[in-house]
Protein backbone atom coordinates (compact mmCIF):
# COMPACT_ATOMS: atom_id res chain seq x y z
CA UNK A 1 0.00 0.00 0.00
CA UNK A 2 3.09 2.40 0.40
CA UNK A 3 4.52 2.54 -3.30
CA UNK A 4 2.96 5.37 -5.06
CA UNK A 5 3.39 4.98 -8.74
CA UNK A 6 5.14 7.30 -10.75
CA UNK A 7 2.14 9.54 -12.41
CA UNK A 8 2.81 8.58 -15.97
CA UNK A 9 3.43 4.80 -15.63
CA UNK A 10 2.51 3.60 -18.97
CA UNK A 11 2.80 0.14 -17.80
CA UNK A 12 3.43 -0.94 -14.21
CA UNK A 13 6.04 -3.37 -13.73
CA UNK A 14 5.94 -6.94 -11.34
CA UNK A 15 1.97 -7.96 -12.89
CA UNK A 16 1.76 -11.61 -12.47
CA UNK A 17 -0.64 -11.78 -15.63
CA UNK A 18 0.44 -9.29 -17.77
CA UNK A 19 -3.64 -9.06 -19.04
CA UNK A 20 -6.10 -9.12 -16.08
CA UNK A 21 -5.61 -6.07 -13.57
CA UNK A 22 -7.92 -7.54 -11.34
CA UNK A 23 -9.00 -11.24 -11.67
CA UNK A 24 -11.33 -12.98 -9.26
CA UNK A 25 -11.97 -16.72 -9.08
CA UNK A 26 -14.38 -19.09 -7.14
CA UNK A 27 -14.66 -16.03 -4.27
CA UNK A 28 -17.61 -16.44 -1.85
CA UNK A 29 -18.73 -14.46 0.74
CA UNK A 30 -21.01 -14.97 3.63
CA UNK A 31 -21.02 -12.52 6.38
CA UNK A 32 -20.89 -13.35 10.45
CA UNK A 33 -24.38 -12.83 10.63
CA UNK A 34 -24.91 -15.61 8.06
CA UNK A 35 -26.44 -13.79 4.88
CA UNK A 36 -24.80 -15.45 2.67
CA UNK A 37 -23.15 -12.39 -0.32
CA UNK A 38 -21.43 -13.74 -3.19
CA UNK A 39 -21.79 -16.95 -4.46
CA UNK A 40 -18.55 -18.55 -6.50
CA UNK A 41 -17.87 -15.21 -8.36
CA UNK A 42 -15.12 -15.78 -11.15
CA UNK A 43 -14.80 -13.04 -13.69
CA UNK A 44 -11.40 -11.01 -14.65
CA UNK A 45 -10.94 -7.21 -15.50
CA UNK A 46 -8.26 -7.13 -18.10
CA UNK A 47 -5.91 -4.49 -18.82
CA UNK A 48 -7.93 -1.05 -20.62
CA UNK A 49 -11.66 -2.73 -20.59
CA UNK A 50 -14.65 -1.57 -18.63
CA UNK A 51 -16.29 -4.09 -17.32
CA UNK A 52 -19.76 -3.12 -15.84
CA UNK A 53 -21.50 -5.36 -13.23
CA UNK A 54 -25.78 -4.85 -13.01
CA UNK A 55 -27.84 -6.18 -11.05
CA UNK A 56 -30.86 -5.64 -8.35
CA UNK A 57 -30.09 -3.89 -5.41
CA UNK A 58 -28.97 -6.02 -2.62
CA UNK A 59 -27.26 -8.46 -5.22
CA UNK A 60 -24.06 -8.13 -3.62
CA UNK A 61 -22.46 -5.87 -6.63
CA UNK A 62 -20.85 -2.97 -4.28
CA UNK A 63 -19.40 -6.23 -1.85
CA UNK A 64 -17.43 -7.56 -5.04
CA UNK A 65 -15.74 -4.14 -5.21
CA UNK A 66 -15.31 -3.87 -1.50
CA UNK A 67 -13.08 -7.31 -1.14
CA UNK A 68 -11.63 -6.55 -4.35
CA UNK A 69 -10.21 -3.30 -2.75
CA UNK A 70 -9.39 -4.62 0.60
CA UNK A 71 -12.32 -2.83 2.99
CA UNK A 72 -14.07 -5.86 3.11
CA UNK A 73 -12.09 -9.31 4.47
CA UNK A 74 -13.26 -12.73 5.11
CA UNK A 75 -14.21 -13.62 1.84
CA UNK A 76 -13.28 -17.13 0.25
CA UNK A 77 -11.45 -18.31 -3.07
CA UNK A 78 -8.91 -16.26 -4.83
CA UNK A 79 -9.06 -13.17 -6.05
CA UNK A 80 -5.47 -10.41 -7.04
CA UNK A 81 -4.95 -7.11 -8.15
CA UNK A 82 -2.27 -6.45 -10.01
CA UNK A 83 -1.66 -3.02 -8.84
CA UNK A 84 -2.94 -1.61 -5.23
CA UNK A 85 -3.25 1.53 -6.53
CA UNK A 86 -6.67 1.50 -7.13
CA UNK A 87 -8.96 4.37 -7.96
CA UNK A 88 -12.56 3.94 -6.02
CA UNK A 89 -15.27 6.45 -6.66
CA UNK A 90 -18.08 5.64 -4.34
CA UNK A 91 -22.46 6.28 -4.81
CA UNK A 92 -21.66 9.62 -2.34
CA UNK A 93 -18.97 11.99 -3.53
CA UNK A 94 -17.60 11.46 0.60
CA UNK A 95 -15.81 14.57 0.08
CA UNK A 96 -14.50 16.17 3.44
CA UNK A 97 -16.57 19.40 3.63
CA UNK A 98 -14.19 21.36 5.94
CA UNK A 99 -11.39 21.42 2.70
CA UNK A 100 -11.81 22.84 -0.62
CA UNK A 101 -12.23 21.38 -3.82
CA UNK A 102 -8.04 21.72 -4.50
CA UNK A 103 -7.66 20.19 -0.86
CA UNK A 104 -9.73 17.55 -1.39
CA UNK A 105 -8.51 16.64 -4.40
CA UNK A 106 -5.17 16.27 -2.97
CA UNK A 107 -6.04 14.35 -0.05
CA UNK A 108 -4.76 10.95 -1.11
CA UNK A 109 -1.42 12.75 -2.87
CA UNK A 110 -1.45 14.06 1.11
CA UNK A 111 -2.17 10.29 2.98
CA UNK A 112 0.72 9.22 0.61
CA UNK A 113 3.04 11.66 1.58
CA UNK A 114 4.01 13.37 -1.39
CA UNK A 115 5.54 16.54 -1.44
CA UNK A 116 3.55 20.18 -1.67
CA UNK A 117 4.40 21.25 -5.04
CA UNK A 118 3.69 17.58 -6.51
CA UNK A 119 0.59 18.05 -5.13
CA UNK A 120 -0.65 21.08 -6.26
CA UNK A 121 0.55 20.51 -9.91
CA UNK A 122 -1.28 16.47 -9.74
CA UNK A 123 -4.25 18.11 -8.16
CA UNK A 124 -4.54 21.08 -10.82
CA UNK A 125 -3.78 18.44 -13.72
CA UNK A 126 -6.89 16.54 -12.35
CA UNK A 127 -9.10 19.14 -11.54
CA UNK A 128 -8.60 20.25 -14.87
CA UNK A 129 -8.98 17.02 -16.30
CA UNK A 130 -13.10 16.44 -14.91
CA UNK A 131 -13.53 20.07 -15.69
CA UNK A 132 -13.87 21.83 -12.56
CA UNK A 133 -11.00 24.54 -13.39
CA UNK A 134 -12.26 27.66 -11.04
CA UNK A 135 -14.12 26.08 -8.48
CA UNK A 136 -10.06 25.15 -6.94
CA UNK A 137 -11.24 27.11 -3.69
CA UNK A 138 -15.08 26.26 -3.81
CA UNK A 139 -16.07 24.25 -0.58
CA UNK A 140 -18.03 21.17 -1.31
CA UNK A 141 -22.17 22.91 0.30
CA UNK A 142 -21.23 25.30 -2.78
CA UNK A 143 -21.37 22.52 -5.27
CA UNK A 144 -24.23 20.81 -6.92
CA UNK A 145 -24.36 16.89 -6.99
CA UNK A 146 -23.11 16.74 -10.18
CA UNK A 147 -19.90 18.84 -9.39
CA UNK A 148 -19.17 16.97 -6.27
CA UNK A 149 -19.28 13.96 -8.02
CA UNK A 150 -16.62 15.30 -10.66
CA UNK A 151 -14.25 16.06 -7.96
CA UNK A 152 -14.69 13.02 -6.52
CA UNK A 153 -13.74 11.48 -9.72
CA UNK A 154 -10.69 14.24 -9.98
CA UNK A 155 -9.77 13.34 -6.40
CA UNK A 156 -9.39 9.45 -7.69
CA UNK A 157 -7.31 10.34 -10.46
CA UNK A 158 -4.71 12.16 -8.43
CA UNK A 159 -2.39 8.99 -8.19
CA UNK A 160 -2.51 7.53 -11.43
CA UNK A 161 -4.33 4.90 -10.94
CA UNK A 162 -4.79 1.82 -13.96
CA UNK A 163 -7.68 0.32 -12.45
CA UNK A 164 -10.60 2.14 -11.30
CA UNK A 165 -13.18 1.05 -8.94
CA UNK A 166 -17.08 2.87 -9.71
CA UNK A 167 -19.41 2.24 -7.10
CA UNK A 168 -22.60 3.60 -8.64
CA UNK A 169 -21.18 6.78 -8.77
CA UNK A 170 -24.09 8.35 -10.63
CA UNK A 171 -26.82 6.68 -9.11
CA UNK A 172 -28.13 9.19 -7.07
CA UNK A 173 -28.11 12.30 -9.80
CA UNK A 174 -30.92 13.02 -11.98
CA UNK A 175 -30.60 11.79 -16.05
CA UNK A 176 -29.27 14.59 -17.44
CA UNK A 177 -26.60 14.98 -15.34
CA UNK A 178 -25.75 11.47 -15.05
CA UNK A 179 -25.55 10.80 -19.01
CA UNK A 180 -23.68 13.86 -19.08
CA UNK A 181 -21.14 12.77 -16.85
CA UNK A 182 -21.12 9.02 -18.68
CA UNK A 183 -20.07 10.66 -21.44
CA UNK A 184 -17.56 12.66 -19.59
CA UNK A 185 -15.99 9.51 -17.87
CA UNK A 186 -15.99 7.18 -21.60
CA UNK A 187 -13.75 10.22 -22.33
CA UNK A 188 -11.34 10.11 -19.57
CA UNK A 189 -11.59 6.35 -20.01
CA UNK A 190 -10.22 7.02 -23.66
CA UNK A 191 -7.51 9.38 -22.70
CA UNK A 192 -6.12 8.08 -19.90
CA UNK A 193 -6.42 4.78 -20.66
CA UNK A 194 -7.45 2.85 -17.12
CA UNK A 195 -9.23 -0.58 -16.43
CA UNK A 196 -12.75 -0.23 -14.96
CA UNK A 197 -14.79 -2.15 -13.16
CA UNK A 198 -18.31 -0.25 -12.68
CA UNK A 199 -21.77 -1.18 -10.37
CA UNK A 200 -25.08 0.02 -11.37
CA UNK A 201 -28.54 -0.97 -11.56
CA UNK A 202 -28.53 0.70 -14.75
CA UNK A 203 -28.70 -1.06 -18.46
CA UNK A 204 -28.40 1.89 -20.36
CA UNK A 205 -25.66 2.87 -18.67
CA UNK A 206 -23.86 -0.26 -18.30
CA UNK A 207 -24.68 -0.75 -22.29
CA UNK A 208 -23.52 3.11 -23.29
CA UNK A 209 -19.84 2.74 -21.28
CA UNK A 210 -18.84 -1.23 -21.00
CA UNK A 211 -16.70 -3.35 -23.35
CA UNK A 212 -18.16 -6.27 -21.38
CA UNK A 213 -21.36 -6.45 -18.91
CA UNK A 214 -21.63 -9.33 -16.52
CA UNK A 215 -25.15 -10.01 -14.88
CA UNK A 216 -25.69 -10.85 -10.82
CA UNK A 217 -28.04 -12.69 -9.59
CA UNK A 218 -30.42 -11.77 -6.79
CA UNK A 219 -28.96 -12.66 -3.44
CA UNK A 220 -26.52 -13.98 -3.02
CA UNK A 221 -24.67 -13.10 -5.78
CA UNK A 222 -23.25 -15.02 -8.47
CA UNK A 223 -22.49 -13.99 -11.95
CA UNK A 224 -25.44 -15.54 -14.65
CA UNK A 225 -24.52 -14.10 -18.00
CA UNK A 226 -21.89 -11.71 -19.83
CA UNK A 227 -22.26 -9.74 -22.74
CA UNK A 228 -19.26 -8.01 -25.01
CA UNK A 229 -20.32 -4.43 -26.24
CA UNK A 230 -19.15 -4.21 -29.41
CA UNK A 231 -19.46 -0.56 -30.19
CA UNK A 232 -15.84 1.54 -30.95
CA UNK A 233 -14.69 4.29 -28.27
CA UNK A 234 -15.23 7.07 -28.62
CA UNK A 235 -18.57 6.83 -27.78
CA UNK A 236 -20.90 9.41 -28.74
CA UNK A 237 -24.39 10.60 -27.11
CA UNK A 238 -26.56 9.49 -30.04
CA UNK A 239 -25.10 6.01 -29.79
CA UNK A 240 -28.27 5.24 -26.82
CA UNK A 241 -30.52 6.01 -30.26
CA UNK A 242 -29.15 3.38 -32.37
CA UNK A 243 -30.77 0.29 -32.90
CA UNK A 244 -27.74 -2.17 -31.95
CA UNK A 245 -27.76 -0.62 -28.45
CA UNK A 246 -31.40 -0.79 -27.67
CA UNK A 247 -31.16 -4.79 -29.04
CA UNK A 248 -28.32 -5.25 -26.44
CA UNK A 249 -30.00 -3.60 -23.84
CA UNK A 250 -33.03 -5.28 -24.39
CA UNK A 251 -30.92 -8.67 -24.11
CA UNK A 252 -29.15 -7.28 -20.96
CA UNK A 253 -32.82 -6.55 -19.73
CA UNK A 254 -34.21 -9.95 -20.34
CA UNK A 255 -31.23 -11.34 -18.65
CA UNK A 256 -31.64 -9.38 -15.76
CA UNK A 257 -35.39 -10.24 -15.68
CA UNK A 258 -34.40 -13.84 -15.33
CA UNK A 259 -31.70 -13.44 -12.88
CA UNK A 260 -34.37 -11.75 -10.76
CA UNK A 261 -36.97 -14.13 -10.78
CA UNK B 1 -9.87 19.34 -23.09
CA UNK B 2 -13.20 19.82 -24.49
CA UNK B 3 -16.15 20.11 -21.96
CA UNK B 4 -19.66 19.70 -22.87
CA UNK B 5 -21.57 21.02 -19.77
CA UNK B 6 -19.82 23.57 -18.42
CA UNK B 7 -20.14 23.18 -14.38
CA UNK B 8 -21.12 26.87 -14.14
CA UNK B 9 -24.41 26.20 -14.78
CA UNK B 10 -25.14 24.22 -12.24
CA UNK B 11 -23.94 26.82 -9.63
CA UNK B 12 -25.20 29.44 -11.13
CA UNK B 13 -28.86 27.77 -10.34
CA UNK B 14 -27.25 27.21 -6.84
CA UNK B 15 -26.99 30.66 -6.02
CA UNK B 16 -30.10 31.75 -7.44
CA UNK B 17 -31.96 29.17 -5.25
CA UNK B 18 -30.03 30.98 -2.85
CA UNK B 19 -31.00 34.77 -3.70
CA UNK B 20 -34.54 33.38 -3.33
CA UNK B 21 -33.82 32.73 0.46
CA UNK B 22 -31.25 34.63 1.21
CA UNK B 23 -29.10 34.09 4.59
CA UNK B 24 -26.89 36.73 5.09
CA UNK B 25 -29.08 39.91 4.64
CA UNK B 26 -31.71 40.48 7.37
CA UNK B 27 -35.23 42.36 6.16
CA UNK B 28 -36.20 45.42 8.06
CA UNK B 29 -38.05 43.44 9.98
CA UNK B 30 -35.65 41.39 11.00
CA UNK B 31 -33.42 43.96 11.72
CA UNK B 32 -36.15 46.25 13.60
CA UNK B 33 -37.49 43.34 15.37
CA UNK B 34 -35.48 42.98 18.26
CA UNK B 35 -34.84 46.49 18.96
CA UNK B 36 -38.31 47.03 19.27
CA UNK B 37 -38.18 43.99 21.59
CA UNK B 38 -35.76 45.88 23.88
CA UNK B 39 -37.34 49.09 23.96
CA UNK B 40 -40.96 46.76 25.16
CA UNK B 41 -38.65 45.54 27.83
CA UNK B 42 -37.49 48.79 29.05
CA UNK B 43 -41.14 50.44 29.05
CA UNK B 44 -42.36 47.67 30.89
CA UNK B 45 -39.54 48.11 33.47
CA UNK B 46 -40.79 51.48 33.50
CA UNK B 47 -44.34 51.03 34.33
CA UNK B 48 -43.09 48.35 37.06
CA UNK B 49 -41.38 50.79 38.37
CA UNK B 50 -43.74 53.54 38.23
CA UNK B 51 -46.99 52.56 38.90
CA UNK B 52 -47.17 48.31 38.96
CA UNK B 53 -45.15 47.45 41.99
CA UNK B 54 -47.07 49.16 44.70
CA UNK B 55 -50.32 49.59 42.28
CA UNK B 56 -50.54 45.94 41.15
CA UNK B 57 -48.04 43.82 43.84
CA UNK B 58 -48.32 46.00 46.99
CA UNK B 59 -44.80 46.50 47.43
CA UNK B 60 -42.47 49.59 48.62
CA UNK B 61 -41.22 51.54 45.36
CA UNK B 62 -37.49 51.32 46.00
CA UNK B 63 -37.44 47.54 45.68
CA UNK B 64 -37.52 48.57 41.66
CA UNK B 65 -35.73 51.46 40.85
CA UNK B 66 -35.94 52.66 37.68
CA UNK B 67 -33.44 51.92 34.78
CA UNK B 68 -31.63 55.55 34.54
CA UNK B 69 -31.43 54.86 38.35
CA UNK B 70 -29.63 51.90 37.90
CA UNK B 71 -27.38 53.06 35.66
CA UNK B 72 -26.68 56.29 37.02
CA UNK B 73 -26.23 55.04 40.39
CA UNK B 74 -23.82 51.80 39.54
CA UNK B 75 -21.82 53.12 36.57
CA UNK B 76 -21.77 56.67 37.05
CA UNK B 77 -21.90 56.71 40.99
CA UNK B 78 -19.21 57.07 43.57
CA UNK B 79 -15.93 55.39 42.33
CA UNK B 80 -16.15 52.98 45.25
CA UNK B 81 -19.02 51.40 43.78
CA UNK B 82 -17.57 51.66 40.62
CA UNK B 83 -14.31 50.08 41.23
CA UNK B 84 -16.02 47.25 43.49
CA UNK B 85 -18.16 46.46 40.37
CA UNK B 86 -15.23 46.43 37.96
CA UNK B 87 -13.52 44.47 40.34
CA UNK B 88 -16.11 41.41 40.82
CA UNK B 89 -16.79 41.32 37.15
CA UNK B 90 -13.41 41.08 36.45
CA UNK B 91 -12.62 38.03 38.89
CA UNK B 92 -15.57 36.27 38.22
CA UNK B 93 -14.44 36.54 34.18
CA UNK B 94 -11.36 34.79 34.91
CA UNK B 95 -12.53 32.70 37.04
CA UNK B 96 -14.99 31.63 34.36
CA UNK B 97 -12.57 31.69 31.72
CA UNK B 98 -9.80 29.44 33.84
CA UNK B 99 -12.32 27.03 34.55
CA UNK B 100 -13.27 26.35 31.07
CA UNK B 101 -10.00 26.88 29.33
CA UNK B 102 -9.16 23.97 31.67
CA UNK B 103 -12.36 21.98 31.04
CA UNK B 104 -11.89 22.23 27.56
CA UNK B 105 -8.15 20.76 27.85
CA UNK B 106 -9.07 17.90 29.84
CA UNK B 107 -12.25 17.15 28.51
CA UNK B 108 -11.09 17.06 25.07
CA UNK B 109 -8.12 15.09 26.21
CA UNK B 110 -10.86 12.77 27.83
CA UNK B 111 -12.80 12.42 24.71
CA UNK B 112 -10.10 11.51 22.41
CA UNK B 113 -8.97 9.12 24.52
CA UNK B 114 -12.89 7.46 24.71
CA UNK B 115 -13.08 7.34 20.97
CA UNK B 116 -10.05 5.31 20.92
CA UNK B 117 -11.49 2.71 22.01
CA UNK B 118 -15.16 1.31 22.93
CA UNK B 119 -14.29 0.15 26.07
CA UNK B 120 -12.15 2.98 27.22
CA UNK B 121 -15.58 5.09 26.12
CA UNK B 122 -17.63 2.41 28.32
CA UNK B 123 -15.86 3.01 31.08
CA UNK B 124 -15.43 6.53 31.24
CA UNK B 125 -19.04 8.06 29.84
CA UNK B 126 -21.07 7.03 32.75
CA UNK B 127 -18.70 8.71 35.23
CA UNK B 128 -18.85 12.28 32.85
CA UNK B 129 -22.88 11.53 32.98
CA UNK B 130 -22.46 11.27 36.99
CA UNK B 131 -20.76 14.59 36.70
CA UNK B 132 -23.76 16.33 35.18
CA UNK B 133 -25.94 14.86 37.26
CA UNK B 134 -24.02 15.81 40.40
CA UNK B 135 -25.28 19.19 41.46
CA UNK B 136 -22.15 20.80 42.02
CA UNK B 137 -23.18 24.08 44.13
CA UNK B 138 -24.55 21.55 47.17
CA UNK B 139 -21.11 20.80 47.70
CA UNK B 140 -19.63 24.03 47.96
CA UNK B 141 -19.22 23.81 51.59
CA UNK B 142 -17.37 20.42 51.28
CA UNK B 143 -15.42 22.15 48.46
CA UNK B 144 -14.65 25.16 50.38
CA UNK B 145 -12.99 22.39 53.22
CA UNK B 146 -10.65 21.39 50.54
CA UNK B 147 -9.76 24.16 48.56
CA UNK B 148 -10.65 26.97 50.96
CA UNK B 149 -12.65 29.86 49.42
CA UNK B 150 -10.82 31.81 46.84
CA UNK B 151 -9.49 31.37 43.26
CA UNK B 152 -9.17 27.66 43.19
CA UNK B 153 -11.67 27.04 44.48
CA UNK B 154 -14.10 28.96 42.84
CA UNK B 155 -12.46 27.70 39.32
CA UNK B 156 -12.86 24.11 40.24
CA UNK B 157 -16.78 24.61 40.61
CA UNK B 158 -16.65 26.03 37.05
CA UNK B 159 -14.28 23.12 35.65
CA UNK B 160 -16.86 20.28 37.00
CA UNK B 161 -20.08 22.59 36.02
CA UNK B 162 -18.59 22.75 32.59
CA UNK B 163 -16.71 19.51 31.44
CA UNK B 164 -19.66 17.20 30.07
CA UNK B 165 -21.10 19.33 27.59
CA UNK B 166 -17.25 19.60 25.81
CA UNK B 167 -16.77 15.88 26.76
CA UNK B 168 -19.98 14.58 25.44
CA UNK B 169 -19.92 16.71 22.58
CA UNK B 170 -16.32 16.25 21.80
CA UNK B 171 -16.89 12.43 21.34
CA UNK B 172 -19.83 12.81 19.42
CA UNK B 173 -17.88 14.79 17.09
CA UNK B 174 -15.20 12.32 16.85
CA UNK B 175 -17.57 10.07 16.00
CA UNK B 176 -19.54 11.76 13.34
CA UNK B 177 -16.89 11.36 10.65
CA UNK B 178 -19.20 8.99 7.99
CA UNK B 179 -18.07 5.50 6.81
CA UNK B 180 -17.47 6.21 3.35
CA UNK B 181 -14.97 8.73 4.39
CA UNK B 182 -13.51 6.50 6.87
CA UNK B 183 -13.27 4.18 3.70
CA UNK B 184 -11.14 6.41 2.25
CA UNK B 185 -8.85 6.40 4.99
CA UNK B 186 -8.57 3.14 5.03
CA UNK B 187 -7.81 2.53 1.06
CA UNK B 188 -5.17 4.41 1.41
CA UNK B 189 -3.12 2.85 5.14
CA UNK B 190 -3.41 5.96 6.65
CA UNK B 191 -3.41 4.89 10.69
CA UNK B 192 -4.91 6.36 13.59
CA UNK B 193 -3.11 9.20 13.92
CA UNK B 194 -3.37 10.55 10.62
CA UNK B 195 -6.87 9.48 10.75
CA UNK B 196 -7.37 11.47 14.09
CA UNK B 197 -5.63 14.65 12.69
CA UNK B 198 -7.12 14.78 9.11
CA UNK B 199 -10.50 12.98 9.48
CA UNK B 200 -12.09 13.03 13.47
CA UNK B 201 -10.97 15.97 14.15
CA UNK B 202 -11.94 18.53 11.81
CA UNK B 203 -15.35 16.62 11.58
CA UNK B 204 -15.92 17.17 15.17
CA UNK B 205 -15.07 20.79 15.24
CA UNK B 206 -18.73 22.23 14.57
CA UNK B 207 -19.86 19.87 17.51
CA UNK B 208 -16.61 20.87 19.21
CA UNK B 209 -17.46 24.75 19.38
CA UNK B 210 -21.04 23.52 20.35
CA UNK B 211 -19.66 22.19 23.08
CA UNK B 212 -17.71 25.39 24.03
CA UNK B 213 -20.78 27.25 23.97
CA UNK B 214 -22.57 25.60 26.26
CA UNK B 215 -19.74 25.05 28.56
CA UNK B 216 -19.21 28.94 28.15
CA UNK B 217 -22.35 30.04 29.16
CA UNK B 218 -22.11 27.11 32.40
CA UNK B 219 -18.63 28.27 33.62
CA UNK B 220 -20.16 31.81 33.84
CA UNK B 221 -23.03 30.30 35.65
CA UNK B 222 -20.82 28.65 37.94
CA UNK B 223 -18.41 31.38 38.75
CA UNK B 224 -21.23 33.76 39.30
CA UNK B 225 -23.61 31.52 41.22
CA UNK B 226 -20.68 29.52 42.75
CA UNK B 227 -19.31 32.99 44.23
CA UNK B 228 -22.87 33.83 45.33
CA UNK B 229 -22.63 30.98 46.96
CA UNK B 230 -18.90 30.95 48.46
CA UNK B 231 -20.00 33.92 50.81
CA UNK B 232 -16.12 34.29 51.88
CA UNK B 233 -12.70 35.49 50.00
CA UNK B 234 -13.22 38.46 47.43
CA UNK B 235 -15.85 39.26 45.71
CA UNK B 236 -16.98 38.44 42.62
CA UNK B 237 -20.00 39.61 40.86
CA UNK B 238 -22.14 37.48 42.32
CA UNK B 239 -20.69 38.04 45.67
CA UNK B 240 -22.02 41.77 45.42
CA UNK B 241 -25.54 40.88 44.37
CA UNK B 242 -26.14 39.36 47.61
CA UNK B 243 -23.91 42.21 49.39
CA UNK B 244 -26.10 45.09 47.95
CA UNK B 245 -29.02 43.28 48.52
CA UNK B 246 -28.43 43.04 52.52
CA UNK B 247 -27.36 46.63 52.37
CA UNK B 248 -31.05 47.53 50.51
CA UNK B 249 -28.56 49.22 47.71
CA UNK B 250 -31.41 48.42 45.43
CA UNK B 251 -30.10 49.88 41.90
CA UNK B 252 -26.46 48.46 42.76
CA UNK B 253 -28.32 45.39 43.01
CA UNK B 254 -29.67 45.32 39.31
CA UNK B 255 -26.59 47.36 38.41
CA UNK B 256 -24.94 43.99 39.50
CA UNK B 257 -27.37 41.87 37.84
CA UNK B 258 -26.66 43.24 34.74
CA UNK B 259 -22.73 43.37 34.41
CA UNK B 260 -23.53 39.47 35.42
CA UNK B 261 -25.68 39.07 32.47
CA UNK B 262 -23.63 40.79 30.04
CA UNK B 263 -20.89 38.88 30.97
CA UNK B 264 -23.16 35.59 30.65
CA UNK B 265 -24.02 36.87 26.69
CA UNK B 266 -20.23 38.43 26.13
CA UNK B 267 -19.06 35.23 26.72
CA UNK B 268 -21.54 33.51 24.79
CA UNK B 269 -21.01 35.92 22.03
CA UNK B 270 -17.28 35.72 21.78
CA UNK B 271 -17.64 31.90 21.41
CA UNK B 272 -20.55 32.23 18.76
CA UNK B 273 -17.76 34.21 16.73
CA UNK B 274 -14.93 32.24 17.13
CA UNK B 275 -16.85 28.86 15.97
CA UNK B 276 -17.92 31.48 13.18
CA UNK B 277 -14.02 32.07 12.01
CA UNK B 278 -12.84 28.28 12.75
CA UNK B 279 -15.88 26.33 10.84
CA UNK B 280 -18.26 29.26 9.33
CA UNK B 281 -16.85 28.91 5.67
CA UNK B 282 -17.85 25.40 4.92
CA UNK B 283 -20.40 24.29 8.13
CA UNK B 284 -23.42 26.78 9.03
CA UNK B 285 -23.47 28.08 12.35
CA UNK B 286 -26.79 28.52 13.48
CA UNK B 287 -28.07 29.40 16.58
CA UNK B 288 -26.80 32.86 17.21
CA UNK B 289 -26.45 36.39 16.10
Amino acid sequence: MSAVPTPSAGDAGGVVDPAAALRFQNVSMVFPDGTKALDDVSFEVRRGEFVTIVGPSGCGKSTVLRIASGLLRGATGHYSLADSNIGYVFQDATLLPWRTVQKNVELFAELHGLDRSERDRRAAEAIELVGLKGFERSYPRRLSGGMRMRASLARSLVLNPKLFFFDEPFGALDEITREKLNEELLRLFVHENFAALFITHSIYEAVFLSTRVLVMSSRPGRLVAEFEVPFPYPRADDLRFDPHFAELSGKVSHALREAHS
Amino acid sequence: MTTTMGPGAELEIRDKLQKAAPAGRATMKERLGPIGVFVGFIGLWYLISAWAIEAVFNKPKFLVPPPHEVIQDSFFGTAKIRNEMFKGVLLSAEVAFLGLLIAIVIGMALAVLMSRARWIEKSLFPYAVALQAVPILAFVPLIGSFLGFNFTARVFVCIVISLFPIIANTLFGLLSAEAGQHDLFTLHGAGKLKRLLKLQLPAALPSIFTGFRISAGLSVIGAVVGDFFFRQGEAGIGRLIDVYRARNDNPQMYGAVILAALLGIVVFWLFGQLSRVAVGRWHEVTGQS
